[in-house]
C-alpha cells in the first residue's frame, strides 16, 4: 500500500486526479467521439474558472482577506466586455479576422483595465478598514457584492444580455466523428497561457517570490523589511483583473449572460479554492480542472446529480485532505 | 555608547497585558541576553522591538531614534534583524531563494555568501533544496544566515538552541561569536549555559516586568540569585 | 447609570412598545396588509434572533440559515399537501424539518472541525446552494419554482368561527371578527413568543456566558478547558433547529412555500441586514432589526416608487430609486453600519451605558 502511494507520488501525486477522472469517465461514458467533446468542454470551463478563483486564493493566502465581493470583478468583467463587443459589433461583421480578433482583444482588455480599477478601489475603501477582522470582512465584502449586482442590474436591466462573439471562434473543429467548439479550445489555450505567465512570475522573478513567501508568513516578510500591504494591493488589483477577464471570457463561451452570472459562479469559485488549498496557484488550477471535468461528464452521465456533483468532490476531499489537495503552506 | 534603548514598555495582547514595565538599555557590540521563565515575556519584547506588536504606552529607541510607532518593514530597514522562535523560514522556497529574499535588492554579496557558507557548510550542499525538506538545525542556520547575509547593526534571536542536538549548540556559539565581532546580538535564552558563555551584558524579566540587570560576569557568580529569578526552569 | 435612565432600558422599553404593538396588531391595524406584515415580523424577529446566535454569540458567520429555514417550511408544505389539512402533518412537518436539519447541521459541524474555521462561511454557503437547486429541480417533491400551495389545518380557516353570536354570526370584539385567520395570528405570535423566550433564556443561562467568554477570546476559552469546537456545532444545532421550526410556522401562515418564501439567498440577506442593523449579540437587535427591515420592505419601496416618478428626468437616477433596486440602497447602508456602527442600533444604544 506504502509502496503504492510512493509510486503514484512520485508520477505525480494529486496532479494525476484529473486523469483518473477522466480515465473513469471514459470507460463509464463508452463513446470515445463525447468523451473528447465533454473533456475538452471540461478543461475550457476549468480554465476559466481557474482565472476567476485564482486571485481570491492569492489574495486569502497573502493577507487572510476572504472576499466574498470577488464574484462581482467576474460579472462586471462578463458585462464590460459584452459592451465593447457589441459596441463594435461593425467591426465583427466587417469579415475581417483582423478586425475581429481586434474586437475580442480590446474587449477583453476593457475587462482586465475595469478590473485592475475595480480593484484598487475595492481593496482601498472597502477591505483595507477590516483587515484582521474576518467577521466584518464577510459581512462588508458581502455588502459590495449586493452593491455591486444592483449595479449591474440597474446599467444593464436585469433580461438576459446578448453576446456578439467574432466568426472565427464560432462554430467546431471536425476530426473524424470528434467535434470540438472552436470557442472551447480557444479558452483552454488562453487560460493556459495566462497560468503559465502568472507560474514564470510567481517562481522567477522577485515580486514573485515576495508573493509566495507572504503567502506562508507573513510576519517574517515584513520583518526582512518588505511592505506586504503594498506588495498586497497589487495581488489584489491583479486578481481581481483575472477575475473580470475570466469573466469576460465566460461572457463568450454562454453568449447570453444576466447579471446573476457572478454570484451563480461564485459558489464553483468558492469550492474550487476549498479543494485546491488556499493561496497557491497549482491548487487552484488542480481543482478548477477537477471541478470542471467532474461538471461535464455527469452532466452528460447522470444531469440530476450534476448538481450537487461539486458539493459531493469537495466534501470527499476535504475529509481525505481537510487543507485542500495543494495548499501553499507545507 | 546604547544602541537599543526600551523605555517602560507596556504591550497588550488583544485586551491581555503580556508587558507590564520593560525598559533596559543595550550597548553597541557584542551579546546581550534577556533571560526568563516560560510565559515572562521574552518573545513579546522581541516582537514589540520589531513593531509586530506595539507597546502603549513606552517606547523603543534605535540608534537614537524612536521607532515605536513605525512599521516592521521599516524597522528591519534600519538594520534590525529578527530570527523568530519559529525559525520564520519560508518552506515552499529553495535554500538560497530564503536567502536571496533577505537582501533589500535581491543581490548576494558573494564574500558574505561565501562566509556563511563557511559558518554553516549544509547551507551550501542543501541551496537548491526547498526549505521544508531541512532539518530543525538546518533551519535553524538558514534563519540565522538569513539575518547576517547583509549587514545589520543589530540582530534579535529568540531561543535559537531550542530542541537542537548539542554539536549543533556548539556550532551556533562559535557562529554567534563571529557574528557579534561586528554587529550587536540581543539574544532570549533558556538555555543558561549556552547563554552564560556569550553574554558580556544581561537582563532577566519575570511576569512582563525587568527583575534584574547587570554584567554576565556577576549574574554567573550569583546562583542565589540565579535561583530566586530564574528557578527551576534553568 | 445614575440617572435612572439608560440605553439599555431604552432598547427593552422599545423591545416591550414593539411586543405590545405585534400583540395587538389585528385590533390596532384592520387591513389585510398590516396583518401580513406583523406576522411577517413575528417569524423574521426569531429567525434573525435563532442567526443571532451564531454570529452575535459565537462569531461565527453561517450562510446557510435560509436553508434550515426551508427544511422546516418544506417539511410542513410537502405533508400538509399530501395529507391534507390537520394537525398531524404540521406536527410531523416539523420533526421532519428539524430532523434533517439537525442531520444537515451536524454533517457541517462535523465537516468544519477538520478544516479551517474560515470555509465555514463558504461550506454553509455552497451547501445552501446546492439545497435550493434541489428544491427548484425536484419539483414532483416541491413543486420546482412554483413551489407548493395546500390549506391549513381547519382552526385557522378564514371561515371558522372562534365565538359566534345568538345569531351563529362570527362573533366582533372591538370591531375584529373572531374567526379562523384571527386564530393564525395568534398561533404565529405565540409560538414565536415562545421560541424567543426561549433563546433569550439560553443567552442569559450559564451556556450563553460561555459562549460569550468563547466569542472574546477563542484561545483563552480554549486554555481555560472549554471545548471551543464542541460548543460550536451544539450552537450551531441549536439555531439550525430553531430556524427550521420558525420556517413550518411560516409555512402554516402562508400556505404557500416556495423558493422565494423560504430558501432564496434573498431571504438570506434580509436576515444579514437585519441582525447587523439591529445589533448583533444583544438578541434585542433582532427585534428592532426585524422590524425595521419587513417595515422597510413593504413601505419604503412604494415611496422609492414615488421618489423616481419625481426624478424621472435625470440620468440614472430613476434607474437607481427604482422600487426594484432598494437593494441597493440596503446594501451601502448595510456597508456603512458595518463600518461606523458594527454593534448595531441596539449594541450601539447600550454601549452608551459603558462609557456615560
Amino acid at each position: 500500500m506504502e509502496q503504492l502511494s510512493n509510486i503514484l507520488g512520485r508520477m505525480g501525486g494529486v496532479n494525476l486526479l484529473p486523469v483518473a477522472l477522466a480515465a473513469v469517465a471514459f470507460v463509464l461514458i463508452g463513446a470515445p467521439s463525447s468523451w473528447v467533446t465533454l473533456t475538452v468542454a471540461g478543461l475550457a470551463m476549468g480554465m476559466m474558472v481557474f482565472l476567476m478563483a485564482s486571485g481570491l486564493s492569492l489574495v486569502f493566502g497573502l493577507m487572510d482577506v476572504l472576499n466574498f465581493g470577488h464574484s462581482a470583478f467576474v460579472s462586471f468583467g462578463a458585462f464590460v466586455a459584452a459592451t465593447v463587443l457589441a459596441g463594435l459589433s461593425g467591426w465583427l461583421g466587417a469579415e475581417s479576422i483582423a478586425l475581429e480578433a481586434l474586437a475580442l482583444a480590446l474587449a477583453f482588455l476593457a475587462a482586465i483595465l475595469f478590473g485592475l480599477v475595480a480593484g484598487w478601489f475595492f481593496e482601498t475603501v472597502i477591505i483595507r478598514p477590516v483587515y484582521r477582522d474576518h467577521l466584518r470582512q464577510i459581512l462588508i465584502t458581502m455588502g459590495a457584492m449586493i452593491v455591486a449586482e444592483q449595479t449591474i442590474l440597474a446599467f444593464w436591466g436585469g433580461t438576459p444580455y446578448a453576446v456578439p462573439r467574432p466568426h472565427f471562434l464560432e462554430g467546431a473543429w471536425i476530426i473524424g466523428d470528434v467535434s470540438i467548439e472552436i470557442y472551447r479550445g480557444f479558452a483552454f489555450a488562453l487560460g493556459l497561457l495566462v497560468f503559465i505567465a502568472m507560474v514564470l512570475v510567481l517562481n522567477r522573478t522577485r515580486i514573485g517570490l515576495l508573493v509566495r513567501a507572504g503567502v506562508e508568513d507573513r510576519e517574517m516578510v515584513e520583518a526582512l523589511g518588505f511592505r506586504v500591504d503594498r506588495l498586497f494591493i497589487g495581488v489584489f488589483m491583479a486578481g481581481s483583473a483575472l477575475a473580470a477577464l475570466g469573466g469576460a471570457m465566460w461572457a463568450g463561451y454562454e453568449t447570453l449572460i444576466t447579471p446573476a452570472l457572478g454570484g451563480e459562479l461564485m459558489i464553483v469559485v468558492f469550492i474550487v479554492v476549498i479543494i485546491g488549498g488556499l493561496g497557491s496557484v497549482e491548487g487552484t488550477l488542480l481543482g478548477a480542472i477537477l471541478v470542471g471535468l467532474m461538471s461535464n461528464y455527469l452532466g452528460f452521465l447522470a444531469p440530476k446529480l450534476a448538481l450537487a456533483s461539486n458539493m459531493v468532490l469537495m466534501v470527499a476531499i476535504l475529509l481525505w485532505r481537510p487543507n485542500g489537495l495543494r495548499p501553499a503552506v507545507k | 555608547m546604547t544602541l537599543l534603548s526600551l523605555t517602560a514598555m507596556q504591550t497588550k495582547i488583544g485586551q491581555y497585558a503580556v508587558l507590564h514595565d520593560v525598559g533596559f538599555d543595550v550597548p553597541e557590540g557584542g551579546v546581550f541576553v534577556l533571560l526568563g521563565r516560560n510565559g515572562a515575556g521574552k518573545t513579546t519584547t522581541l516582537r514589540s522591538i520589531m513593531g509586530l506588536w506595539s507597546p502603549s504606552p513606552g517606547s523603543v529607541h534605535f540608534d537614537g531614534q524612536d521607532i515605536t510607532r513605525m512599521h516592521t518593514a521599516d524597522i528591519a530597514r534600519m538594520g534590525i534583524a529578527y530570527v523568530p522562535e519559529n525559525m520564520g523560514i519560508f518552506g515552499t522556497l529553495t535554500v538560497d531563494e530564503n536567502l536571496v529574499l533577505a537582501t533589500a535588492r535581491g543581490r548576494i554579496d558573494p564574500a558574505r555568501l561565501k562566509r556563511i557558507h563557511a559558518l554553516f557548510p549544509a547551507l551550501e550542499r542543501f541551496r537548491d533544496k526547498q526549505a521544508w525538506s531541512l532539518s530543525g538545525g538546518q533551519k535553524q542556520m538558514l534563519s540565522v544566515a538569513r539575518a547576517i547575509i547583509e549587514p545589520r547593526r543589530l540582530i534579535l534571536i529568540d531561543e535559537p538552541t531550542k530542541g537542537l542536538a548539542p554539536a549543533i549548540v556548539d556550532a551556533m556559539a562559535e557562529a554567534f561569536r563571529e557574528i557579534a565581532q561586528d554587529a550587536t546580538i540581543l539574544l532570549v535564552e533558556q538555555n543558561f549555559n549556552f547563554a552564560r558563555t556569550l553574554g558580556r551584558d544581561m537582563a532577566v524579566i519575570d511576569d512582563g516586568r525587568v527583575v534584574h540587570r547587570g554584567s554576565m560576569a556577576d549574574f554567573a557568580a550569583d546562583a542565589a540569585l540565579q535561583d530566586r529569578l530564574l528557578g527551576l526552569a534553568m | 447609570m445614575t440617572n435612572g435612565f439608560t440605553g439599555t432600558l431604552a432598547i427593552k422599553g422599545i423591545v416591550l412598545i414593539i411586543a405590545a404593538l405585534l400583540l395587538f396588531a389585528p385590533f390596532l391595524f384592520q387591513d389585510v396588509r398590516s396583518i401580513e406584515v406583523a406576522a411577517r415580523i413575528c417569524i423574521f424577529i426569531v429567525l434573525v434572533a435563532s442567526f443571532d446566535l451564531l454570529i452575535g454569540y459565537t462569531g461565527i458567520v453561517s450562510f446557510a440559515h435560509t436553508m434550515f429555514f426551508g427544511f422546516g417550511a418544506y417539511g410542513a408544505a410537502i405533508l400538509l399537501k399530501q395529507m391534507g389539512p390537520g394537525w398531524t402533518p404540521v406536527l410531523l412537518g416539523a420533526l421532519a424539518g428539524v430532523a434533517v436539519s439537525l442531520v444537515m447541521a451536524v454533517a457541517i459541524g462535523l465537516l468544519s472541525l477538520r478544516v479551517k474555521a474560515i470555509f465555514f462561511a463558504m461550506i454553509t454557503l455552497a451547501a445552501a446552494s446546492v439545497v435550493l437547486v434541489l428544491a427548484s429541480q425536484l419539483s414532483q417533491f416541491t413543486g420546482g419554482e412554483d413551489g407548493i400551495t395546500y390549506k391549513a389545518p381547519d382552526l385557522f380557516k378564514p371561515a371558522t368561527k372562534l365565538l359566534s353570536d345568538a345569531d351563529g354570526k362570527v362573533l366582533r370584539l372591538f370591531d375584529v371578527r373572531l374567526n379562523g385567520k384571527l386564530a393564525s395570528y395568534y398561533f404565529v405570535f405565540l409560538s414565536c413568543l415562545v421560541l424567543f423566550v426561549l433563546m433569550l433564556r439560553f443567552t442569559g443561562s450559564p451556556l450563553g456566558t460561555v459562549l460569550k467568554a468563547i466569542r472574546e477570546n477563542e484561545a483563552r476559552a480554549e486554555a481555560i478547558g472549554y471545548r471551543v469546537v464542541a460548543y460550536r456545532t451544539f450552537v450551531f444545532c441549536l439555531s439550525a433547529t430553531i430556524a427550521s421550526l420558525a420556517g413550518t410556522i411560516y409555512a402554516v401562515w402562508l400556505k404557500y412555500t416556495g423558493p422565494d418564501t423560504s430558501l432564496s439567498f434573498a431571504i438570506m440577506i434580509d436576515i444579514l441586514l437585519m441582525v447587523v442593523i439591529g445589533g448583533m449579540g444583544t438578541m434585542w437587535g433582532a427585534v428592532i432589526g426585524a422590524v425595521l427591515l419587513v417595515m422597510a420592505q413593504y413601505y419604503l419601496r412604494d415611496l422609492m416608487g414615488a421618489a423616481a416618478e419625481a426624478v424621472a428626468s435625470v440620468p440614472l437616477l430613476p434607474e437607481l430609486l427604482n422600487p426594484d433596486r432598494w437593494l441597493f440602497w440596503l446594501g451601502i447602508i448595510f456597508i456603512l453600519l458595518v463600518y461606523f456602527f458594527p454593534k448595531g442600533i441596539a449594541g450601539t444604544v447600550m454601549a452608551r451605558d459603558r462609557t456615560t
